[in-house]
């Protein structure tokens, strides 16, 4: 296997004021993926980003992006990565081609490169008609289109996405997660934050929570998702057949949840298991009133992890 | 191991600088309110403090001013706006900074103080359209050159060299302070008081001893000064000075300024995030 293209080995940031952006942070992100770093306001994601790309320097640890040291050797980690920040850092007055072209000079490439790659860049990201109109005239989710593209005119290995698609509207939202995938697809390595729980879910295929500037939980979507328990299946019946349909479901350790008024059991084969529930109601002569097979989600998982981090958090002496 | 190639970066530097001296004044040129009104602002004020003021500070003239306030004041003007000129340094990369810009272009394999000496440069190319217009308005007000046009050939280098001296502190002042109406703030409480303490508008032998020590060494004067040499003659100096000596300090505060200011702006540069 390839070694991992970024390797972040206990960081740690504190900043002046005092804060702790970063506390012992320790990565490892293979080649090629999409790899997401969820995390609440505040985590730590921006700092690590900013750290990843060069821009601050981590008080301690080591951190090496496409084979070299960010501290060391940081002209060396900008040939081979591409920024995209939190916000379209793009020119108003200038066009969309003269805002990519302007980027691919500063990487290096020669005035006729950079015109021809830009002109791709535009025709891959759909803004070709507008190409040539100044940035003021475009809507947001344009604007952010154009940022990304500027950030790849130099065919990085490494591409930083700092909340890509805050305030962008949904359509465009789905451009830009095509156009992420798409990069994906071709190699290269994209490595995004989100507070946008359904985005790390759609895109990522490895994802890190962090909060406190730690890690709390890695690994795929799945492994994430399996780690607060699987699927569940929920029953709801009228309120005086309560107590026959936890009899009837016994077998399947059915219980009843006060709060939502629903029987709830666990459902590890899923779908089977919702068919053998149904079933045995229906020997007990109970139709329930609705039905739900829930999966759980990232954003029980986030949730589950980031309220046990506070718990903890609250209890250790400031 | 790598892909560098050593022996092109710095003609590499070059290029930054070029992309980003033409990225800044494209803005410019793309604006133009922008650039009317801050054209417009430097010859209004002029006009103000000549007809004014004028008329009142006649009799306070060293001769070879010839009884008009114009001769005074067109050199102290260019000098007054070699510094106020330098401003948009900072609040253009001010403003780069909060769009993200300045992240942007730390990420990217550039040199360090290829987006600082673009900015600078492309101000010095905006103000000197601006200086030029303030000339003519200044011709057409009754101003004459008397010292031949290399002397004011080399009064308007003069003001724009230290004009461009000045960018360097502004760009300091843009990336050390965070909040643009503080750098608007922190301009206005040096910009005003040092032009206003100088030979700018009036000579400084009116004003009490202590302020005169000071408002006849500070750069603004010497800068001014050197403008009159230039353009009206050795009369126009105060006596015991001349041409060559106030050029000379002139350009050693310009030197100075940059030589103090560059390093510190470079240094204020690679720490900035937005």
């Amino acid at each position: 296997m390839d070694d991992p293209i970024i390797t972040v080995d206990a960081v740690t940031k504190q900043f002046r004021g005092g804060t702790r952006a970063l506390d012992g942070l320790t990565l490892t992100i293979p080649r090629g993926i999409v790899y997401g770093l969820l995390g609440p306001n505040g985590a730590g994601k921006t700092t690590l980003i900013h750290i990843l790309a060069t821009l601050l320097h981590p008080d301690t640890g080591t951190v090496r992006v496409a084979g070299h040291d960010v501290v060391r050797d940081p002209a060396a980690v900008r040939e081979r990565i591409g920024l995209a920040g939190q916000f379209a850092a793009v020119d108003d007055q200038l066009t969309g081609r003269e805002n990519i072209t302007m980027i691919g000079r500063l990487y290096g490439l020669s005035r006729r490169e950079a015109v021809a790659r830009a002109a791709r860049i535009l025709d891959h990201i759909h803004l070709a008609d507008a190409a040539d109109r100044q940035l003021k005239t475009y809507s947001g989710g344009m604007r952010r289109r154009i940022d990304l593209a500027a950030s790849l005119i130099g065919r990085p290995q490494v591409l930083f996405l700092d909340e890509p698609t805050s305030g962008v509207d949904p359509a465009s939202r789905q451009d830009l997660w095509q156009l992420v995938r798409g990069l994906a697809a071709e190699g290269t390595t994209v490595l995004l934050t989100t507070q946008y729980l359904d985005e790390a879910d759609q895109l990522a295929d490895r994802i890190a929570v962090i909060d406190h500037g730690r890690l709390l939980a890695e690994g795929t979507t799945a492994e994430l998702k399996d780690r607060i328990g699987g699927a569940v299946v929920e029953i709801e019946v009228p309120a005086v057949l309560n107590d026959p349909a936890q009899t009837a479901l016994a077998p399947l350790a059915a219980r009843h949840d006060q709060v939502r008024d629903r029987i709830v059991l666990p459902a590890p084969h899923g779908p089977l298991t919702l068919r053998h529930a149904l079933r045995l109601l229906d020997q007990a002569g109970i139709t329930p009133t609705d039905v739900a097979l829930h999966r759980p989600t990232l954003d029980d998982v986030f949730l589950a992890l980031t309220r046990a981090n506070d718990r903890e958090h609250a209890g250790r002496p400031a | 191991m790598t892909t560098v190639i050593p022996i092109r970066r710095h003609g590499r530097a070059f290029v930054h600088v070029g992309v980003i001296t033409r990225r800044n004044l494209l803005a410019n040129v793309r604006l133009p309110d922008v650039l009317i009104l801050s054209t417009v602002q430097p010859v209004v004020f002029m006009l103000i403090f000549l007809y004014v003021f004028g008329g009142a500070i006649q009799a306070a003239l060293p001769a070879a001013a010839q009884g008009e306030y114009i001769y005074w004041l067109m050199p102290g003007i260019l000098a007054q706006f070699a510094v106020f000129g330098s401003a948009p340094t900072a609040y253009g990369l001010n403003n780069d900074r909060t769009t993200g810009v300045l992240d942007r272009f730390r990420s990217l394999p550039m040199a360090r103080s290829a987006v600082l000496i673009g900015r600078t440069l492309s101000d010095l190319v905006r103000n000197s359209f601006i200086l030029t217009l303030q000339v003519v308005a200044g011709v057409l007000l009754g101003f004459r050159w008397r010292n031949g046009i290399g002397g004011m050939l080399a009064a308007i280098g003069i003001a724009l060299a230290f004009g461009y001296a000045c960018s360097w502190l502004m760009a300091y002042i843009g990336l050390t302070i965070t909040n643009s109406e503080a750098i608007q703030a922190a301009i206005y409480m040096v910009v005003f008081p040092i032009t206003l303490t100088s030979s700018v508008f009036l000579p400084t032998q009116t004003m009490p001893g202590w302020l005169q020590v000071f408002a006849e060494h500070q750069p603004i004067t010497i800068v001014a000064n050197t403008l009159r040499g230039l353009t009206l003659g050795q009369a126009a100096l105060p006596a015991g000075h001349t041409i060559a000596g106030e050029t000379f300090l002139a350009l050693t505060w310009t030197a100075g300024i940059v030589a103090a200011f560059a390093p510190l702006a470079v240094t204020a540069y690679r720490r900035t995030t937005s």
